[in-house]
C-alpha cells in the first residue's frame, strides 16, 4: 500500500433536495503526498468543493450524504473515525482557507482573538497562544502586528484579511492545507503576494497544499499535479505541464481554449467624432477623492476597457456616468449636451442611450419576475418605443440575439446558470436599443468558457449595433481580446490610457507593467519563466 | 464609544420631550378635569372652585409652562384620592413592577435563548419541531385566560399557591410564571431564526474547520452575531411588561404599576396616571438606551 498523506478512494457525495438527489461527486480518486501542490481545476457546479468539505466534514448532512468511498489520511479513513477524534483533525493535521475571507472571519471578534482560539481549542494555553498568535501575524506579513491582534476583521484590506486567515490555518502546522479558491477575490497584484506567501510556507513547513480554482493561471503558478472535475466526476488528472500541453479530455481542451488572452488584438478605430466626451470629472465622498480627475473620448461603436484595482474609483466612473452617484465636477457631453447638468426630464430621455450590466446578474435581476416581464420592463417605462402588441415579437428576437430563445420568455430568473442570466441582464439592457453599453465587471463572476461567450456576443452586437462599450474589469487578458482603447486606472487617477496594443505590447507606466506582470499565464512554461524573472529581480 | 453614547441619549431624550408635550395636551383635549373629576351632580360653583385650586382657568401656555417646570422637578402634586404625592405613590408601584418584569424577562432570556439555539443547530429535528409548537402556543394563549387557569389549578384546586397578593416568594410564582409565556413563545422563535442564519455562516464553517466543538461554536462564534435582532425583541418585550403587565397584576392583585394605573384612570387621580406614565416612559427611554449600549458591546462594526 502507497504511503500518501491523503487519498481519496471512490469518493460519492449526494445532496437530497426538494428536486431529488443531486449527485455532485461521483466516484472520484486522487491521492496527495507530503510537500506537494495538487490543484482540483473545475467551474461552478463541477463538484470541486465538495469534495474538499468531504474531507474538512463541513458537509451539512443531511442533505448531504457521502454515499460511498474513503478518504484516507496517512491510512486512517477519515469517514469512518469517532466524532471526538474527527474533530480533532481539524486544524491540527489539516487545515483550511476559503475564498471570501471576510465572509470567514467572525466579524465580531479580533483577529488575535480568532487565531488564539485555533490554537486553544487543541488544548495551547492561553498564553503560549498569544505569543503564537503574535509571531504568526509577523510571519504572514501583517504590519504592525502586536496592534493588529486587537483589531477587527473589517478593519483590514482583502489581502491582508486572507493572510490572517493563514496565519489561522497555519497556527498548529498542519500536514495538509486546503485552499479552496484562495485568491479569486483578490487585485492580480495581492493574489501574486497571497500565493507567493502560501509557496514559501510550504517550503518552511513541508505542508501539502490542495488548492481548489476554476483559474489556469493559478494552476500553474502553484500546482504540481492538476485533477480536472466536471460534473461531479474526474476526467484528467496529470502532472500540470502534461495536462496543459496535451489535453486528452475534451473538457480540458475546452477550457484550455476558452482561457482568455491568447486572440488577435483589435486595430486602432478610424477617429470620428466622439459620441462622449468627459472632461476632468471628479467625485469626492466628504473628504475621500474617489475620482480625482478623469477624461477620455469614446467613438461610436468602440470599446474602451476601464481597468484597475480594488479602489481604483472604475466603478465610481460608471456610476456618475449614469448618475446613479452625483458627480462632484467636471463635464461629460453626451451628443454635445453635459449629462453631468442634465435634470429630471432629461436624463429620462438620456437612459435609453445608456444603459448598464452589472456584475452579478442574480442581484440584478428581480427573482420574482419572468424574462418576458423583466426585458418588456423597459417599455413599460419609456411606453413611446414599441406598441405593446409588438412586445413579444421584439423580447424573442432579443432572446435570439443573446443566444437564448424565444421559448425561455416565461421563466424565472433562478431557472437559468449564471452565463445565461447574465444574457438575460444585457437583452433588457439591448432593450431600449442604447448607444451605449456600461459593463460593470459584467463577465468576472462567471466561468471562463461562459465568459468568452459572454465576450463574443458583446463584441458582435457592438459590431452589428455599432453600440459603444465601455467594459469595466480588473482582469487585464479579459479585456485584450476585445477593447479598443483601455484606460488604466489607479487611486482615482488614469495611469495609461492608449490602444489596446500600445497598452498590453509597451505599457509606458510602471503601474500598468506591475498589473501585466503580475497576471497569471494559464501556460506553466510561460508562468515558471515569469517566475523565475520575479525570483532574479527579488 | 462615548460620542456614540452620546449621540443615542441625545436622541432618546427628544423623544422624551416629545412625549411630555404630548401627554399635556392629550390630557387637556380628553375634555375639562373639572367636569371628569368631580361627581355629574357637583354645582358650577363647585367646579369654578376645583379650577381655580388646580389652575385650570389659567391660559394654555401658562398652564403648559407650570405643567413642564413640574415635570421638570418631579413635582405631579398630591395624589386626589391617597393625600400623598402622586410620585411617591407611582414609585412605589414602580418598583414592584420593576422586579417583576426584571426576574420575569431574566428568566425568559436564558431559557428562550438555550431552547432557540438548540432548535436551531438541529433545525429540523425532533427536539426543533417539539419548541416550535411550545413557542406558537406560548406566544398565542391570551394572559388573562392562562392566569385564570393557572389559578383554578394551582390556588383552587391543588391549593399549593396563593391567589393573589404579595408577602411571600410563593406569591411570585404564578404572576412571574404567566407573564414567562408568551415573551417566551416570542423570542424562541426569533432567536432560532436569528441563529439558523448565523449558523449558516461562513465565519461558522472556519470555526468548525479549525475544530473548535459545537458548544463554542453555537453559543460563541453564532450567538453573538445572532444576537442584534434578539435583543431588538426582548427590549420589545420587556418594554410591555414595564408599561405595567395590567391584566396580570389586576388578576393577581399585585400592587404593580400596571394595576396604579388602572385603579386611578377609574378613580380620575389624574396627578398619579400623569406621574404614572412619565416614570415608565423615562424607565422605558432608559432601557432603550441600554439596548443600543449592547448593540455596541456586541457588534465592534456599530461603534465606528
Amino acid at each position: 500500500m502507497a504511503d500518501h498523506l491523503l487519498e481519496v478512494r471512490n469518493l460519492s457525495v449526494e445532496f437530497h433536495t426538494a428536486v431529488g438527489v443531486v449527485k455532485a461527486v461521483r466516484d472520484i480518486s486522487y491521492h496527495l503526498d507530503r510537500g506537494e501542490t495538487l490543484a482540483i481545476l473545475g467551474e461552478s457546479g463541477s463538484g470541486k468543493s465538495v469534495s474538499s468539505s468531504a474531507i474538512m466534514n463541513l458537509i451539512d448532512m443531511p442533505p448531504g450524504r457521502i454515499s460511498g468511498g474513503q478518504i484516507l489520511l496517512d491510512g486512517v479513513d477519515l469517514l469512518t473515525m469517532p466524532a471526538q477524534a474527527r474533530r480533532e483533525v481539524n486544524g491540527r493535521r489539516i487545515a483550511m482557507i476559503f475564498q471570501d475571507p471576510l465572509s470567514h472571519l467572525n466579524p465580531v471578534y479580533t483577529v488575535g482573538w480568532q487565531i488564539r482560539e485555533a490554537l486553544t481549542a487543541h488544548g495551547t494555553d492561553g498564553a503560549k497562544a498569544q505569543a503564537e498568535a503574535l509571531r504568526l501575524m509577523g510571519r504572514v506579513g501583517i504590519p504592525d502586528p502586536e496592534r493588529s491582534l486587537d483589531k477587527y476583521p473589517h478593519a483590514f484590506s482583502g489581502g491582508q484579511r486572507q493572510r490572517v486567515m493563514i496565519a489561522m490555518a497555519l497556527a498548529l502546522r498542519p500536514d495538509l492545507l486546503i485552499a479552496d479558491e484562495p485568491t479569486t477575490a483578490l487585485d492580480v497584484t495581492v493574489q501574486a503576494e497571497v500565493l507567493a506567501l502560501l509557496e514559501e510556507l510550504q517550503q518552511e513547513t513541508g505542508m501539502a497544499i490542495l488548492i481548489i480554482t476554476h483559474d489556469l493561471g493559478v494552476v500553474a503558478e502553484v500546482a504540481d499535479r492538476v485533477v480536472v472535475m466536471e460534473k461531479g466526476q474526474l476526467v484528467e488528472s496529470g502532472t500540470v505541464r502534461d495536462v496543459y500541453r496535451n489535453p486528452q479530455h475534451p473538457y480540458t481542451r475546452k477550457l484550455i481554449a476558452a482561457a482568455p488572452g491568447k486572440g488577435e488584438m483589435h486595430a486602432p478605430l478610424p477617429r470620428v467624432e466622439p459620441v462622449l466626451q468627459v472632461r476632468d470629472a471628479r467625485k469626492t465622498y466628504g473628504a475621500f477623492e474617489a475620482l480625482k480627475g478623469v477624461s477620455f473620448d469614446l467613438m461610436p461603436g468602440e470599446t474602451l476597457a476601464v481597468v484597475g484595482e480594488s479602489g481604483s474609483g472604475k466603478s465610481t466612473l460608471a456610476r456618475i456616468l449614469l448618475r446613479l452617484d452625483e458627480p462632484t465636477s467636471g463635464s461629460a457631453l453626451w451628443k454635445g449636451r453635459d449629462l453631468f447638468q442634465m435634470g429630471a426630464a432629461e436624463l429620462y430621455k438620456l437612459r435609453r442611450d445608456l444603459q448598464m450590466v452589472f456584475q452579478d446578474p442574480t442581484q440584478s435581476l428581480n427573482p420574482r419576475m419572468t424574462v418576458y416581464q423583466l426585458v418588456s420592463e423597459a417599455w413599460v417605462i419609456h411606453p413611446d418605443i414599441l406598441p405593446r402588441a409588438k412586445w413579444r415579437a421584439r423580447v424573442a428576437e432579443l432572446l435570439v440575439q443573446v443566444g437564448l430563445g424565444p421559448e425561455h420568455m416565461g421563466r424565472y430568473p433562478h431557472q437559468f446558470s449564471g452565463g445565461q442570466r447574465q444574457r438575460i441582464a444585457i437583452a433588457r439592457a439591448l432593450a431600449l436599443e442604447p448607444k451605449l453599453i456600461i459593463c460593470d465587471e459584467a463577465v468576472s463572476a462567471l466561468d471562463v468558457s461562459v465568459q468568452a461567450q459572454v465576450i463574443a456576443l458583446l463584441d458582435n452586437l457592438r459590431k452589428t449595433m455599432g453600440i459603444a462599450f465601455i467594459f469595466i474589469a480588473h482582469d487585464l487578458p479579459v479585456v485584450r481580446d476585445f477593447a479598443d482603447h483601455v484606460m488604466v486606472m489607479q487611486n482615482g487617477k488614469v495611469v495609461e490610457l492608449g490602444t489596446v496594443r500600445e497598452v498590453f505590447d509597451t505599457p509606458r507606466e510602471a503601474y500598468t507593467q506591475a498589473l501585466l506582470a503580475a497576471g497569471l499565464n494559464p501556460d506553466p512554461d510561460v508562468q515558471a519563466a515569469h517566475r523565475a524573472a520575479r525570483l532574479q529581480r527579488a | 464609544m462615548l460620542s456614540f453614547i452620546r449621540k443615542r441619549a441625545v436622541a432618546s431624550l427628544i423623544s422624551l420631550v416629545g412625549l411630555i408635550v404630548l401627554v399635556f395636551f392629550l390630557s387637556r383635549l380628553t375634555g375639562d378635569p373639572a367636569a371628569l373629576f368631580l361627581p355629574v351632580e357637583a354645582s358650577a360653583e363647585l367646579k369654578q372652585q376645583f379650577r381655580e385650586l388646580h389652575g385650570l382657568n389659567d391660559p394654555l401656555m401658562v398652564q403648559f409652562g407650570n405643567y413642564v417646570g413640574d415635570v421638570v422637578t418631579g413635582d405631579f402634586g398630591e395624589s386626589l384620592r391617597k393625600a400623598r404625592p402622586a410620585l411617591d405613590v407611582v414609585l412605589e408601584a414602580f418598583v414592584w413592577t420593576l422586579w417583576l418584569a426584571a426576574i420575569t424577562m431574566t428568566l425568559v432570556t436564558a431559557a428562550a435563548i438555550l431552547v432557540g439555539s438548540l432548535a436551531a443547530f438541529r433545525a429540523g429535528g425532533f427536539f426543533d419541531r417539539f419548541s416550535s409548537v411550545v413557542s406558537l402556543i406560548g406566544a398565542s394563549v391570551p394572559d388573562f385566560w392562562l392566569a385564570i387557569v393557572a389559578i383554578v389549578i394551582f390556588s383552587v384546586n391543588l391549593a399549593w399557591l396563593p391567589t393573589s397578593g404579595t408577602g411571600s416568594i410563593w406569591h411570585w410564582i404564578l404572576p412571574i410564571s404567566v407573564l414567562f409565556v408568551r415573551p417566551f413563545g416570542i423570542i424562541v422563535q426569533i432567536v432560532r431564526g436569528s441563529m439558523i442564519g448565523a449558523l449558516s455562516s461562513a465565519y461558522v464553517k472556519t470555526a468548525r474547520a479549525k475544530g473548535v466543538k459545537s458548544g463554542p461554536i453555537i453559543f460563541i462564534h453564532a450567538l453573538r452575531n445572532a444576537m442584534l435582532p434578539i435583543i431588538t425583541v426582548i427590549g420589545d418585550q420587556a418594554a410591555s411588561l414595564l408599561n405595567g403587565a395590567v391584566i396580570v397584576e389586576t388578576i393577581f392583585g399585585f400592587p404593580g404599576v400596571g394595576k396604579l394605573m388602572i385603579d386611578s384612570i377609574l378613580q380620575r387621580d389624574f396627578n398619579v396616571v400623569l406621574a404614572a406614565i412619565l416614570v415608565t416612559a423615562l424607565a422605558i427611554f432608559l432601557m432603550n438606551l441600554l439596548i443600543d449600549l449592547a448593540y455596541a458591546l456586541l457588534d465592534p462594526r456599530i461603534r465606528h
